[in-house]
């Protein structure tokens, strides 16, 4: 547990630094709305073909609106529910046919979810909860407990306090520890932190995102960061994903997104952000309305029905991602030299 | 925001809460919170006094409760030598009461248990599974449920012929059903928990996880739904008797008491009531104690 790999030497790594550690390509999920008789009368759609690599040892940075996805591609990287479409792929290795076994992935891929209270049994003490996993995955009780001893020394907290203690006798903050001391315990390579700091108080979200910055090293970890928290995202992230209603509307460096985003949404969500300069606050609201029904998205472009730039092609094709700079993507018809939107035709005649 | 600072001493040093001793496990504090409540200890100390007595009876009954005694018929509490007098055949009412306390009890609890565990099983099952699997077992459940509990029992005890096995399979039948009810709903509650989530996250089977992180949470509130049970068990296997569908004459059993003892009721007015205030005993006190367990299970209580 304890052992700390330069990124370079760690065994587990198979395609090499280059090789993303997790590939997902066109995931899709459409959540049943039954009738009365069970009969299915429409979809949600709420994952509607995303695609992205995830890169060893960085953090991947998500955000989007509450309802945008990011909850449920987090679950559906973890097999938690199925996904009706689309590939996942660890390190080189499919999931499922002929790859890796989901217990594989599992190991290799762990979660931390948002509610700190919820996410522990509370009939289990910590201990007992830590290494659940560990005695799932074949490792006999004495020697699970011992590293689920070690996991908490990792997190900061002292086995001797709190070993056999139970949730409600925990803080938030040293509970959520205990959540990332399970989520570590397996020795995962890749954490996917579903909101797991909005909950806390702003001076514990401080410590955990060290304790988590810290562990990144020592594990060779690599994140996947849900937050709708923009700030945090900006502290921890590397590559910024931005979804909104079940779609990547952006991807890219985290400083050209907080710069330079390309897509109106980004811009609107970044506006939308409280400011701790004075002058630089805004009045006007920057994104108005609640997103459209994800069981009838708008045809086109999902933002186009609360975007100042929208157009008629939006309505009729839909946006794809498309590359706008180095390594920066963008989903929009504004900047697709060539789309059609008028726009883009000024970005042509600028290049 | 603004919370930050009032609350960053606490959470600023995790490592520095003082020092104390483990509080004990979950059971342990259910115990000490029931010890704690008066009427619950109360309604303790009547139900072990029964069960005691109902266990030592033939160590404790000063007579034979099957002896009859034409000359001795329902004399009146405290004659001599007959504490609570005699019955319609001058049996000896408190020999009988103690001995028809071992029936009463085993048939309010023992059908209450074997309930608990296929309900209960069937409920967990359902709960985890959802989906179709929920489907087939609660509609199947749903139609035992329809019925009236006494009306089934009833029936039940009437088909199957009379006789106390009989009788306690009809009870057991009538249980299963709000047992089931009430272990699908907590599963279900309990099954879309984050820590159920976290738990399958980490690769684990379904058998492992309902045994490990579902049953220690579905158990309290199943078992507390239960205790309340056995009130009742008591009194409709005491209603079966009473109907001549449970225990056969001369057993002694406080629903079959009650009934021989009904023709009395002008005679020997307290003689003919002590059964049922054995009864009401009994039963008031399974359900206060398991009112109190209910409290005393409220985790963030």
């Amino acid at each position: 547990m304890t052992d700390t790999h330069p990124s370079d030497t760690d065994p587990r790594d198979r395609g090499g630094p280059r090789q993303p550690i997790l590939s997902v390509r066109d995931l899709k999920k459409y959540f049943p709305l039954r009738g009365p008789l069970g009969t299915i009368n429409a979809h949600v759609q709420a994952v509607d073909g995303v695609s992205f690599d995830v890169m060893k040892g960085e953090t991947l940075g998500v955000v989007g609106e509450s309802g945008c996805g990011k909850s449920t591609t987090a679950r559906l990287l973890m097999r938690l529910i199925e996904p009706d479409a689309g590939s996942v792929v660890l390190d080189g290795d499919p999931i499922g046919h002929g790859g890796i076994t989901l217990r594989e992935l599992r190991r290799n891929m762990q979660m931390v979810f948002q509610d700190s209270y919820a996410s522990l049994n509370p009939r289990h003490t910590a201990t007992e909860e830590i290494s659940f996993g560990l005695r799932v995955h074949g490792i006999p009780a004495a020697k699970a407990r011992e590293q689920a001893l070690s996991s908490l020394r990792l997190v900061g907290l002292d086995p001797t306090l709190f070993a056999d203690r139970y949730p409600h006798e925990m803080s938030g903050g040293q509970r959520q520890r205990v959540n990332v001391a399970r989520g570590i315990a397996l020795n995962p390579r890749l954490l996917i932190l579903d909101e797991s700091v909005s909950a806390l108080d702003k001076s514990v979200q401080a410590q955990v995102l060290n304790l988590l910055a810290e562990l990144k090293q020592r594990l060779n970890l690599t994140y996947i960061f849900i937050s709708h928290d923009l700030n945090v995202v900006h502290h921890v992230s590397d590559r910024v994903l931005v979804m909104y209603l079940g779609k990547v509307v952006e991807l890219g460096p985290v400083d050209r997104i907080y710069r330079a985003a390309a897509h109106p949404y980004t811009r609107a969500l970044f506006a939308s952000r409280l400011s701790m300069n004075p002058a630089l606050r805004v009045e006007a609201v920057p994104l108005s309305g609640d997103p459209p029904n994800p069981v009838r998205p708008p045809s086109g472009c999902r933002f186009r029905t609360r975007c100042a730039m929208a157009e008629a092609i939006c309505a009729a094709a839909e946006p794809m991602l498309s590359s706008v700079a180095d390594a920066h993507q963008a989903a929009c018809h504004a900047v697709i030299p060539g789309s059609g939107h008028s726009q883009a035709e000024a970005l042509a005649h600028a290049a | 925001m603004s919370a930050t600072v009032e609350t960053s001493p606490v959470a600023a040093a995790p490592r520095a809460t003082p020092k104390r001793r483990r509080t004990g496990g979950f059971w342990r504090r259910v115990a000490r919170h029931v010890m704690r409540d008066k009427l619950a200890l109360l309604c303790t100390v009547i139900l072990a006094l029964i069960a005691l007595s109902a266990i030592f009876a033939p160590w404790i009954a000063p007579a034979d409760p099957y002896k009859t005694s034409m000359m001795r018929r329902l004399l009146p509490p405290l004659s001599p030598g007959y504490i609570l007098g005699t019955d319609e055949l001058g049996r000896d009412m408190l020999s009988r009461l103690l001995y028809g306390g071992r029936v009463s009890l085993a048939m309010g609890i023992s059908p209450v248990i074997l309930a608990t565990l296929i309900g209960g099983a069937l409920g967990v099952t359902a709960g985890y599974f959802g989906r179709h699997v929920n489907m087939a077992i609660m509609r199947v459940v749903d139609v035992f449920y329809a019925f009236p509990s006494v009306l089934l029992a009833v029936a039940m005890a009437g088909v199957l012929g009379a006789g106390l096995f009989n009788s306690l399979i009809s009870l057991t039948l009538v249980f299963i059903p709000p047992i089931a009810r009430v272990a699908e709903a907590v599963t279900t509650q309990v099954r879309n928990q984050d820590y159920v989530e976290a738990a399958r996250a980490t690769g684990a089977s379904a058998p492992r996880i309902i045994v490990q992180h579902v049953l220690a949470n579905v158990t309290g509130p199943i078992m507390t739904y239960a205790s309340s049970l056995v009130s009742i068990a008591i009194i409709i296997s005491s209603g079966l008797s009473f109907l001549g569908l449970g225990a056969a004459p001369p057993i002694a059993d406080w629903g079959l008491m009650l009934n021989t003892l009904r023709q009395a009721i002008y005679v020997a007015p307290i003689n003919a009531v002590l059964p049922g205030v054995m009864i009401f005993a009994a039963s008031v006190s399974f359900n206060l104690l398991s009112d109190s367990l209910r409290t005393a299970m409220d985790v963030r209580a």
